[in-house]
């Protein structure tokens, strides 16, 4: 039952993310080519450093941050309203009459689910964000393939990547628990579950922003 | 049997029950009746253990439901189905996901061990062929008799209902009353009603509870409720106007030949 759960979880967060993740995405890359290409304008910056900042942008703090800002929004606010709506309807009741941990049943398999997937989506959301920039730059003819690849190729870190994933954890953790929490103890109507879910989504995005600042403090330092 | 003793229940100055005393027999339709606000939800939840007494205890034969482990408690749920107000019936699963729910969560039955209990519940509250419709697609009448098949999945020895004819005309609710009745009868389960139907205690009230602002207002069975002379119960029974007027009309006529009265 925790498996089949899981799973509907992961789909769930996943599949009915991508496109949202995507479309985000692609724009973010984008516009922060072009924003960089109009600020380095007369510097003495070499041209394809536009790939390498992009790359690094997207890799250390955009892709993963504004990925999870959108996930708290869309996934936490839905797992706030589903585990709210069955605290309300008595299901929740259900299952502990019946014996079932329900703090486990409920909140573990999307917890599993998001430490699992969101990670998987900030990686896709990198990809597509890199790719943003270079659709903005090459494709519109601004700038040459092998500029953009050898901006792209230049200073790699793999820290920057252990980064990445590091907040992606953190985060993943901090908005599916904060979601878990305010529907799972949700009491009242339908305006309390509105409220709680509303809830999940502000304190989500404002302690994974505190936590984005912490690891950046303690993974740069 | 299940007792409760000294039972007192507030939320914060609010004090809900005030020490209620009553022994719930053993095979038999045990019912808590009284107005709204009179704290039968509470007693309820209490007896199942969703909520905790502010003092008191609950007596599960000789286990005190309030002091037990969680490993003892997890044992005791096994013996305990219940059949709650709205159902709750899981939404995004079948008839038979949910009615075996419970034997996928604690029992390690094959598939086809499972779906023939399934079949077997359904069958006992009349509802065969719905196997593979959801929630959403029965009505509210099909929705209780799937919530009793699923309380009853595990064969409990305890069965609970919290008001399970609310929402139902009429004929419905009698013929769920007379689903939880045979239920009992045949499968010797200790069956708590939470209710404020009235049908339903004069036909399956083998062991009634009034409450009255959280108090213990009479307890009997549906034998004595017209012969008492309790007026809280009196009250409660004779609330609707039409009943007033029978009961008026009846006794005006010593030799009890009212039509309707003598009915009830």
């Amino acid at each position: 039952m925790y498996y089949k759960e899981t799973i509907r979880q992961m789909y769930d967060i996943g599949v009915g993310s991508l496109m949202i993740i995507f479309v985000v995405n692609i724009f973010i890359g984008a516009v922060t080519a072009v924003q960089f290409i109009y600020q380095l304008q007369g510097t003495m910056i070499p041209r394809y450093y536009i790939g390498y900042i992009v790359r690094d942008m997207a890799i250390i703090e955009l892709a993963v941050t504004f990925t999870s800002i959108i996930l708290a929004g869309k996934v936490g606010s839905n797992i706030a309203s589903e585990i709210g709506g069955m605290r309300q309807k008595e299901h929740i009741d259900a299952m502990e009459i019946m014996g079932v941990n329900t703090s486990s049943y409920l909140v573990l398999p999307k917890l599993i689910a998001a430490l699992i997937v969101i990670p998987i989506l900030v990686s896709v959301a990198a990809i597509v964000s890199i790719s943003g920039g270079y659709f903005a730059t090459v494709a519109e003819g601004s700038f040459s393939n092998e500029e953009f690849i050898k901006g792209i190729r230049s200073f790699f870190n793999k820290q920057n990547v252990v980064m990445m994933y590091v907040k992606s954890f953190v985060f993943a953790y901090i908005l599916s628990s904060i979601a878990c929490y305010q529907g799972y103890f949700v009491k009242g109507g339908s305006i309390e579950l509105g409220q709680a879910s509303t809830r999940a989504v502000v304190y989500g995005i404002i302690v994974i922003l505190i936590a984005d600042y912490i690891i950046a403090v303690l993974l740069t330092g | 049997m299940i007792r409760a003793e000294q039972i007192f229940k507030s939320f914060g100055d609010q004090k809900v029950l005030k020490g209620i005393d009553f022994t719930f027999e053993a095979s038999k339709t045990n019912l808590i009746i009284g107005k709204s606000g009179a704290g039968k939800t509470v007693l309820l939840k209490i007896l199942v253990g969703l909520l905790d007494p502010t003092k008191g205890s609950v007596w599960y034969d000789d286990k005190n439901l309030v002091t037990l482990t969680k490993k003892e408690l997890l044992e005791l749920r096994m013996q305990v189905g219940m059949l709650f107000q709205g159902n709750a019936l899981f939404d995004s699963l079948s008839v038979e996901e949910n009615i075996r729910f419970p034997m996928d969560m604690f029992t390690r039955k094959t598939l086809q061990e499972k779906r023939k209990q399934v079949d077997y519940c359904l069958e006992r509250v009349n509802m065969e062929g719905i196997n593979s419709k959801y929630p959403s697609e029965i009505s509210g009448g099909m929705q209780k008799r799937v919530g009793i098949a699923r309380a009853i999945v595990l064969n409990p020895k305890y069965l609970f209902a919290d008001e399970p004819n609310s929402g139902l005309d009429p004929k419905t609710a009698i013929t769920i009353d007379a689903l939880l009745s045979e239920i009992t009868d045949e499968q010797k389960i200790t069956t708590i009603i939470n209710t404020h139907d009235m049908n339903s205690v004069m036909e399956i009230g083998e062991n009634i509870c009034l409450l009255h602002e959280g108090r213990l207002a009479w307890q009997g069975n549906k034998d004595e409720v017209l012969e008492n002379t309790n007026e809280i119960l009196e009250n409660f029974i004779f609330a609707s106007p039409f009943l007033q007027k029978l009961k008026t009309r009846a006794l005006a006529n010593p030799d009890n030949s009212v039509k309707g009265y003598n009915a009830i």
